[in-house]
C-alpha cells in the first residue's frame, strides 16, 4: 500500500503536464503477456484485445461494462429495415481522435472512418486490405462477416448503412466485437500519402478512453487518459500494463503492491487471496462451456439412447470438484447461464448408473462396447485439465461396461482431426464472442457447422436447425428467446453432447480499486475504474 | 597461432550450417501448424487455410522453404514473425539486450564468487569450511531454478520488502529505450532514482540465474586447483621457498584456470537456456521467454531465426574460449 501510494505521489510530481495541485492516478495491471499487435482487426487473442480494442478503441455499439448487453457507442442509435437486411447507424457527433506524434486530427469522427475501418476488412480490393502483409482479418472472416455483409455505404457524414446478403439477427452483436473497432480514415490517408501505410496498424489512431504512449515488448505498455474522450475523461490518468507471465509472480506483485489487479490467478492461490486483507477476490460466471461431443455419424453414437446412457453414467459434480477446484459449475445447457434465452427449466440428465445400464441394454449393448475419448493437450478456461477429466469419464463409463481409450494429439493436430470427425468422442469447449445464443448454438451445433467441422458431434437435426435459422431472421429479442429456449429442449432430448462445465472467472483486485467489473467475455476493461 | 586460428574458424562454418539445417527441419517436423494453433477452436475454412499457407510460403516443399530461408539468412533477412509480422531480427534485438544484461550480471556473480571460493576450499581441503561450501554448492546445483526463484521472491520481496518482485523497472519511471540495456537507458533518462531501480530489479534474477554456474565454477576451480597442487612442479616451487601467495596464484591458479575457462565458456549456453525459466518467472523481457512462446505457437520464422542467433553467439563465445585457451596454454596451439 505504502509503495502504491508513493508511486501515485511520485507520478504526480513527474507529470509535468498535470495541473498544479491535482494528483495523477496511475493504475497498474499485471497482465499475462504481450499483445500480438495494436490493431484489433487482425487478431483473436484476449491478451491483444485487452491492450488494444478495450483500451484504445471504440466500436459503433459496445457491450456495457461487466455485461453482455449491447449499448450505443460511436453510433447513438440504429434502425433495422423490415426485411432485416439493412442496418442504418446514426453516428455520434463531436467524437475526437487521439493526437499522436505522427498525427494531429483535423476533423471529428464521421462516417468515412466507419466505411474505412469495416470496408478494408470486407473489400479485397480496398487499398488497405493487404497492408499488414500475411495477417488475415481472422475474426471478421471467422464470424462469416464477408458473406453476411453485402455492402457498406455512407448515407451522409453521420449516417452509415450496412446491407446484408441474408437476415442475420446476431449482426448487431458482431458489430460490438473487437474486430469492428474504428480507426481514423484521415490518418490512413495521411500515412498512405507519406508512403508509410503500415503505420496505420503499427501505431493506430482511434477514439478510445486511453491513448498508447509507450510499449516495450514483454515488459510494459503505458497509456494516458484521452483528455477529450467523448464519454468523459477516464478517472485514472495513467494506465500501465506490467507484463508478468507467471501467475504466482503476478500474485506476489499484487501482494507487494506493485500492481492493482491481475488476470488468471492460479486456482491454488484463491484461498490465500480471499484471506488477504488488502485484496478483494471478485468472481463471475464465465461465458463458456466445456463439453464432450459424441460423433453422431459413427456407431454406436448415432443412437440417442447410447448418448443419453453415457451422459447418465457421468458424475459431473465429481468432475467439477476435482478439475475446477470449485471454480466451475455443472453445465446442463449448451449455452452458459449468463446468456439471454438460457433455459433454466431444463432438467439435467440424472447421474444414475442403473438407468444408464438399462438404456444401453435397450440400445443393444448390455455388455457395453469399446470407444475412445479424445483429451485436449492444452489448458482452457472451460477445461483446465482435459486428460484428468478424460480419466474420470473413463472410470465412470467403465461402471456401465463401456471401455474407453484416452487419445490425445498436439493441439493443432487435435483440432484438425476432430474437425474431420476422426474421433468417437471428443472433449472441447467454447468461449462466447458476442453474448448471442446463436454464437454457441449455430456455430457449434447447426447443420452448416456439421459440414465445416466446428460441430464436433457432426449432428444435424432439422427441428433444431430450423429453430436456429428462424431466430436469425428476426431482431425481436423476445421472439428469438422463445426459439432458442425450444432449441435447448431439442438439444437435451437428443443429447449430441455431454455438457460438462461453465467455468467461473476469478479476479483479485487491491482494496483501493473502485468499481472494477469483471468482463463476462474474459477481457479487462479499465474505463470507469477509479482508485481510492 | 594463425594456423590454429584458421583451424578453429574452419570448424565453425560447418557447425553454423548444421545449426540452420537442424533447427529448420526440427521445427517443421514436430507436429503442429501455426495457422491451426492460432485460430484455435474457431478454425477456418479450407480455402482460407490454403490461402494463408500460401501467403506464408508454407505450401512449398520443405527443401524449397529451406533454400528461401538460407538465402535470406545470408542477406541478413530472417523472415517475419508469423504472430506479430515484425521482422525476426528486430524482435530479437529488441529483447536480446535484456538477456545479455541479466546473463552478464549472473556471470560476474558466478565468477567473482565461484573462483575465490574454489581456491579457498582447495587450499583448505578437508576443513569444515570446505565441506560446508561444497554442500551448499551441491544444493545450489541441484535446486530447480523456478523453485529457487519463487522462494527468493517470497522471502526478499513479499515478506521482507527489500527487493522488487519482478520486471526491469518500477512502474513509476518512464525510461525511453535507447540501447535496450536498462542500466544505461535509465542513466541516460532524466528520471531520478531510475538507475537504482534498474539495479534493484537485477538482484534477484541475477542470483537465481547465477546459482548453477556458481556451483559449477566453484567445484571446478576446487578440483582443478587440487589436481595442480599435487603436481611435482608445485612441490618444486614450494621447495624453492616461494611464498604461498606466489605458489597459489602464479603457479597453481594459472594452470588450474584452463578447465575453468572452458567451463565458463560452456556456461554461456547454459545461462541463455537457464534464462528461459528465470525470464518467465521474473517477467524479464528477454529472448528466453520469446523463444518458448514462439515454439508453442509454431512461429517457424521466429524459432529458426532466434535459435540461429543464439547458436551463433554460443559458437562465437566458444571460439573465443578456444583462442583464449591457446593464449593461456601455448601447448594447445602448437599441437
Amino acid at each position: 500500500m505504502k509503495r502504491l501510494f508513493s508511486i501515485v505521489l511520485l507520478a504526480a510530481f513527474t507529470m509535468i503536464s498535470g495541473a498544479a495541485g491535482v494528483f495523477a492516478k496511475t493504475y497498474v495491471f499485471c497482465s499475462e503477456g504481450s499483445p500480438e499487435g495494436f490493431s484489433p482487426a487482425f487478431y483473436t487473442a484476449g491478451t491483444t484485445f485487452d491492450a488494444s480494442s478495450r483500451t484504445m478503441f471504440n466500436r459503433l455499439v459496445e457491450f456495457e461494462r461487466g455485461s453482455t448487453k449491447i449499448v450505443p457507442a460511436l453510433a447513438e442509435s440504429w434502425d433495422v429495415s423490415s426485411d432485416s437486411l439493412s442496418y442504418t447507424f446514426h453516428l455520434r457527433k463531436g467524437v475526437k481522435f487521439h493526437t499522436t506524434k505522427n498525427f494531429t486530427p483535423s476533423r471529428d469522427f464521421n462516417a468515412d472512418d466507419v466505411v474505412f475501418s469495416m470496408g478494408r476488412q470486407h473489400d479485397k480490393n480496398h487499398p488497405f486490405h493487404k497492408v499488414a502483409g500475411g495477417l488475415a482479418y481472422e475474426y471478421f472472416n471467422g464470424m462469416d462477416m464477408g458473406t453476411i455483409i453485402k455492402s457498406i455505404s455512407k448515407v451522409d457524414d453521420y449516417t452509415v448503412r450496412f446491407t446484408l446478403s441474408k437476415p442475420e439477427a446476431p449482426f448487431i452483436a458482431n458489430m460490438a466485437m473487437d474486430f469492428a473497432s474504428i480507426s481514423s480514415a484521415e490518418y490512413a490517408d495521411k500515412m498512405k500519402a507519406a508512403g508509410t501505410p503500415e503505420k496505420v496498424d503499427l501505431e493506430p489512431v482511434a477514439t478510445g478512453p486511453f491513448q498508447l504512449v509507450q510499449y516495450q515488448k514483454d515488459a510494459v505498455i503505458r497509456y494516458k487518459a484521452h483528455p477529450d474522450y467523448w464519454a468523459g475523461k477516464a478517472k485514472i490518468d495513467t494506465l500501465v500494463f506490467s507484463i508478468t507471465p507467471d501467475s504466482s509472480v503476478r500474485f506476489a506483485k499484487l501482494k507487494a503492491g506493485e500492481c492493482h489487479s491481475m488476470p488468471y490467478p492460479n486456482p491454488a492461490d484463491l484461498d490465500l487471496m480471499r484471506n488477504d486483507p488488502n485484496i478483494t477476490l471478485m468472481s463471475k460466471e464465465g461465458l463458456n462451456v466445456g463439453y464432450l461431443a459424441y460423433n453422431t455419424t459413427k456407431k454406436p453414437f448415432d443412437d440417442r439412447r447410447v448418448r443419453k446412457a453415457l451422459n447418465m453414467a457421468m458424475d459431473k459434480q465429481a468432475i467439477i470438484n476435482s478439475i475446477f477446484q470449485n471454480a466451475g459449475k455443472v453445465a446442463k445447457n449448451p449455452i452458459p447461464p449468463t446468456i439471454w434465452s438460457y433455459n433454466d427449466a431444463i432438467q439435467d440428465d440424472e447421474h444414475d448408473i442403473d438407468a444408464a445400464k438399462k438404456l444401453l441394454a435397450d440400445a443393444g449393448f448390455p455388455n457395453g462396447f469399446e470407444t475412445d475419448i479424445w483429451a485436449m493437450p492444452v489448458q482452457r478456461p472451460y477445461n483446465p485439465n482435459a486428460k484428468r477429466m478424460a480419466e474420470i469419464i473413463q472410470a465412470d463409463w467403465a461402471k456401465v461396461g463401456v471401455k474407453a481409450k484416452i487419445v490425445s494429439f498436439e493441439w493443432g493436430e487435435y483440432l484438425k482431426r476432430s474437425r474431420k470427425g476422426d474421433h468417437q468422442t471428443v472433449l472441447l469447449g467454447w468461449t462466447g464472442d458476442n453474448g448471442d445464443p446463436d454464437n454457441f448454438l449455430y456455430v457449434l451445433l447447426g447443420c452448416a457447422a456439421a459440414d465445416n467441422g466446428t460441430n464436433r458431434a457432426r449432428w444435424c437435426n432439422k427441428e433444431f436447425d430450423d429453430l436456429l435459422l428462424k431466430a436469425k431472421e428476426t431482431s425481436d429479442v423476445a421472439a428469438r428467446t422463445k426459439l432458442y429456449e425450444q432449441a435447448q429442449v431439442v438439444f437435451k432430448r437428443e443429447a449430441p453432447w455431454a455438457t460438462i462445465a461453465h467455468s467461473v472467472v476469478n479476479e483479485p483486485v487491491r482494496k483501493e480499486v473502485v468499481d472494477y467489473r469483471i468482463d463476462p467475455f474474459g477481457g479487462h476493461v479499465f474505463y470507469g475504474v477509479d482508485l481510492k | 597461432m594463425l594456423i590454429f586460428l584458421l583451424k578453429r574458424v574452419g570448424v565453425v562454418i560447418p557447425t553454423f550450417f548444421g545449426v540452420t539445417i537442424l533447427t529448420f527441419f526440427l521445427i517443421h517436423i514436430i507436429p503442429g501448424d501455426p495457422i491451426l494453433i492460432r485460430t484455435g477452436e474457431r478454425g477456418l475454412s479450407d480455402e482460407r487455410y490454403a490461402e494463408m499457407r500460401a501467403e506464408m510460403g508454407l505450401d512449398k516443399p520443405l527443401w524449397k522453404q529451406y533454400v528461401t530461408y538460407i538465402t535470406g539468412v545470408f542477406s541478413g533477412d530472417l523472415g517475419k514473425s508469423i504472430t506479430t509480422q515484425v521482422p525476426v531480427i528486430d524482435e530479437f534485438f529488441t529483447l536480446f539486450p535484456a538477456t545479455i544484461e541479466l546473463s552478464v550480471c549472473a556471470s560476474i556473480l558466478a565468477v567473482s564468487i565461484g573462483i575465490p571460493l574454489g581456491i579457498l576450499t582447495a587450499v583448505r581441503r578437508g576443513s569444515f569450511f570446505d565441506y560446508s561450501v561444497m554442500t551448499v554448492s551441491l544444493t545450489g546445483y541441484s535446486m530447480p531454478i523456478f523453485w529457487a526463484a519463487i522462494m527468493l521472491i517470497l522471502v526478499f520481496s513479499v515478506n521482507l520488502g527489500w527487493t522488487p518482485v519482478a520486471g526491469r523497472m518500477s512502474a513509476m519511471y518512464w525510461v525511453e529505450r535507447v540501447t535496450g540495456f536498462m542500466i544505461i537507458d535509465s542513466f541516460l533518462s532524466e528520471e531520478k532514482g531510475a538507475v537504482l531501480s534498474a539495479l534493484r530489479h537485477l538482484i534477484l534474477p541475477s542470483i537465481a540465474l547465477a546459482t548453477i554456474p556458481l556451483a559449477i565454477v566453484s567445484r571446478m576451480t576446487r578440483s582443478a586447483m587440487l589436481e595442480v597442487l599435487n603436481e611435482e612442479y608445485i612441490r618444486t616451487a614450494k621447495a624453492k621457498g616461494l611464498s604461498p601467495f606466489k605458489v597459489i596464484f602464479v603457479h597453481t591458479l594459472r594452470n588450474a584456470l584452463i578447465p575453468v575457462i572452458t567451463v565458463i565458456g560452456l556456461q554461456v549456453g547454459t545461462l541463455l537456456s537457464g534464462a528461459i525459466l528465470t525470464e518467465t518467472i521474473f517477467a524479464w523481457p528477454g529472448i528466453g521467454k520469446w523463444m518458448v512462446d514462439s515454439i508453442s505457437r509454431r512461429d517457424y520464422f521466429a524459432v529458426q531465426g532466434g535459435i540461429l542467433m543464439v547458436a551463433t553467439i554460443v559458437i562465437m563465445v566458444n571460439l573465443l574460449v578456444d583462442i583464449l585457451y591457446g593464449v593461456i596454454n601455448p601447448r594447445i596451439r602448437h599441437r
